[in-house]
């Protein structure tokens, strides 16, 4: 298959998805003695663009390697970044691609990708459980890593009153959050 | 489903939560016919620790880097390299060339040991004692380097935000160039005894397989990806650090055999090149070394203010003894933590791929199956046994499950 340059990657980007494409940028870093090339792609894509971007992945290379996604909450919003990698195999020539999706707390909604990379499914089900995000369409939705005995409506990576911070046990001699330190 | 079922009984793992050897204990659900397996169910998560969330609300990205550290007993230099990383990438700090080159030379130090501790498991998995202990007698010259040369056996503690804590002085290159070379002369002995024995082979032809599309349809990383013939190496393929200046290849085992089966033997060929890699990627890290600082920032108080104030979003990615291990780090301005921090080991990946590996194989085939793909090994110590004839349920100890393992190789030789 042929490869393409970072560039010319967001541009087909850009081309395939129209309207639902919101941003995209190459990082590049020269490494150690040599100055060899560090290349990472991040494209932003709007939520109703979202599966044709993956498709587009599956496009480029066939069997994308999706590493993780990532959650952050950014307050109204939930951000959630499916790293991948393509072109993997030889020698400096692969490429990370941080797909980025930007998901209101009003309509914390997804669609699964395990239709089209079966091994998603362990990072869904722990992006459900641990950010509170409603993966459409997963097959196996139970929980990963959270014990059963921890109430529904409780995830752990969320920075508002659904964090975990109210299960916390302040312990003796300790100051609890937010005391004594500089912010 | 016979696997919900199971769910039923709950038992709580006994080893750990923290095991110099075992990184996280497990439950596998295995649903059996008879004596194959049919179905298998990865339970993970029992010994979560919200690392995660210390590093993004109470440690400071210091403190948080030797946390890092302490994610796992084996790769606590993949872990904080990873983290260094991305936070540098984030922080847009950048390490002196002699701090990647002291990195690079302690992260295969780590694969060198990690691997021949795997070797000496997967023979004890198969009954074949002698061959763990000296597989691990073997692991001791490399332990003895590291702590020699870092000051302790794990937990290092050598890396820092832009760059390591400490150098690698000229007096010390002898004592390392000796290790190497009495790997370079056992190398020969450990690949007869793994790769020629007729015992080895019997329990690991053609056990265990995973097909090439298996392998990248499940997301496989590290040796588990490359024993089925996918070429995924982050040392080759995106190269980061020193890595850069080299040029590593993955290890396939068709360069042993000509074919890969992507079986538990293709595993062990692919692990016992990469030790062999791993002593001439030091050699040449030795050889290559710049003079220079080793970190661009010895202050910590300053380097913290630095962090405090740093905006900005970093991924990285590391080849761990057992595969891709991947960081991803946000920084928001003036907050004293980490935003973000998202940790994958290549375990996570690797266990997708245990229901299809163990599909098919025998109850004593299980251990060695499992451990081929070189998770932590407390997983095994307790399965529930479903038998789909019966609906009986039970529970198959450590001891039990080692005991079938054992009595299958000792039939297998008559």
């Amino acid at each position: 298959m042929e490869r393409l340059t970072p560039q010319a990657i967001i541009d087909s980007f850009s081309k395939k998805l129209g309207d639902g494409f919101v941003s995209g940028s190459v990082y590049e870093r020269e490494v150690a003695v040599k100055k060899n090339k560090f290349r990472s792609l991040w494209v932003e894509v709007k939520k109703s663009a979202f599966r044709d971007a993956v498709e587009h992945i599956c496009h480029l290379q066939k069997y994308p390697h999706l590493a993780i996604i990532s959650s952050s909450d950014l307050g109204a919003d939930v951000e959630l970044i499916y790293h991948f990698t393509i072109y993997y195999g030889y020698h400096l020539e692969e490429l990370s691609l941080g797909l980025r999706v930007k998901l209101p707390k009003s309509d914390l909604r997804i669609p699964t990708v395990t239709d089209l990379i079966p091994g998603a499914i362990f990072t869904e089900r722990e992006t459900q459980e641990m950010m509170g995000v409603e993966v459409v369409g997963i097959p196996d939705g139970r929980r990963l890593f959270i014990a059963e005995s921890v109430p529904e409506g409780v995830y752990p990576w969320r920075k508002d009153e659904t964090g975990p911070e109210k299960f916390l046990r302040v312990l003796p001699g300790r100051k609890p959050k937010g005391e004594g330190k500089k912010g | 489903m016979a696997v919900g079922e199971t769910k039923k009984a709950t038992y709580t793992i006994p080893i750990g939560p923290i095991h110099p050897a075992l990184k996280e204990p497990i439950q596998l659900m295995l649903e059996i016919e008879g004596e194959k397996v049919v179905n298998t169910d990865v339970l993970v998560g029992q010994v979560h620790r919200s690392i995660e969330w210390l590093g993004m609300n109470r440690n400071n990205p210091v403190q948080t880097l030797y946390l890092a550290e302490r994610i796992c007993g084996i790769c606590n230099i993949c872990h904080p390299f990873c983290l260094a990383m991305a936070v540098e990438q984030a922080a847009n700090l950048t390490p002196p060339d002699r701090a990647e080159y002291i990195r690079v030379i302690a992260a295969e130090m780590e694969r060198i040991h990690s691997h021949i501790l795997w070797a000496g498991v997967a023979a004890h998995e198969i009954g074949f004692d002698t061959v763990f202990y000296l597989t691990w007698r073997v692991r001791e010259e490399i332990m003895d380097l590291i702590e020699y040369i870092f000051g302790n056996r794990v937990t290092k503690a050598v890396l820092q935000f832009g760059g390591v804590r400490r150098d690698i002085t000229a007096e010390q290159l002898p004592r390392i160039r000796k290790s190497l070379d009495y790997y370079k002369s056992i190398f020969e002995h450990l690949r007869r005894i793994f790769l020629e024995d007729r015992t080895v082979r019997m329990r690991t032809r053609n056990v265990g397989i995973l097909s090439t599309e298996d392998a990248l349809k499940l997301l496989a990383v590290g040796p588990t990806g490359r024993a089925s013939g996918v070429p995924k190496d982050v040392r080759q393929d995106q190269p980061y650090s020193a890595y850069a200046d080299l040029n590593v290849k993955a290890i396939t085992p068709d360069i042993v055999t000509g074919t890969v089966v992507g079986d538990v033997y293709d595993r062990i060929i692919v692990r016992l090149l990469e030790v062999k890699q791993s002593v001439e990627i030091i050699e040449e890290c030795i050889a290559r070394m710049p003079e220079g600082p080793i970190m661009s920032e010895p202050k910590v108080p300053r380097l913290l203010h630095l962090l405090t104030d740093a905006a900005g979003e970093g991924v990285g990615r590391v080849e761990a003894p057992r595969g891709e291990d991947i960081h991803y780090v946000r920084l928001e301005a003036g907050q004293s933590t980490l935003a973000t921090w998202k940790v994958r080991a290549p375990t996570y990946v690797n266990l997708m791929a245990v229901p299809t590996i163990l599909k098919g194989m025998q109850i004593a085939d299980v251990p060695i199956v499992f451990a081929s793909i070189d998770p932590c090994q407390s997983c095994t110590n307790r399965i529930v046994v479903t038998d789909k004839a019966t609906g009986r349920k039970s529970v198959v100890g450590y001891e039990e499950l080692h005991r079938l393992s054992v009595e299958k190789t000792k039939e297998l030789q008559r």
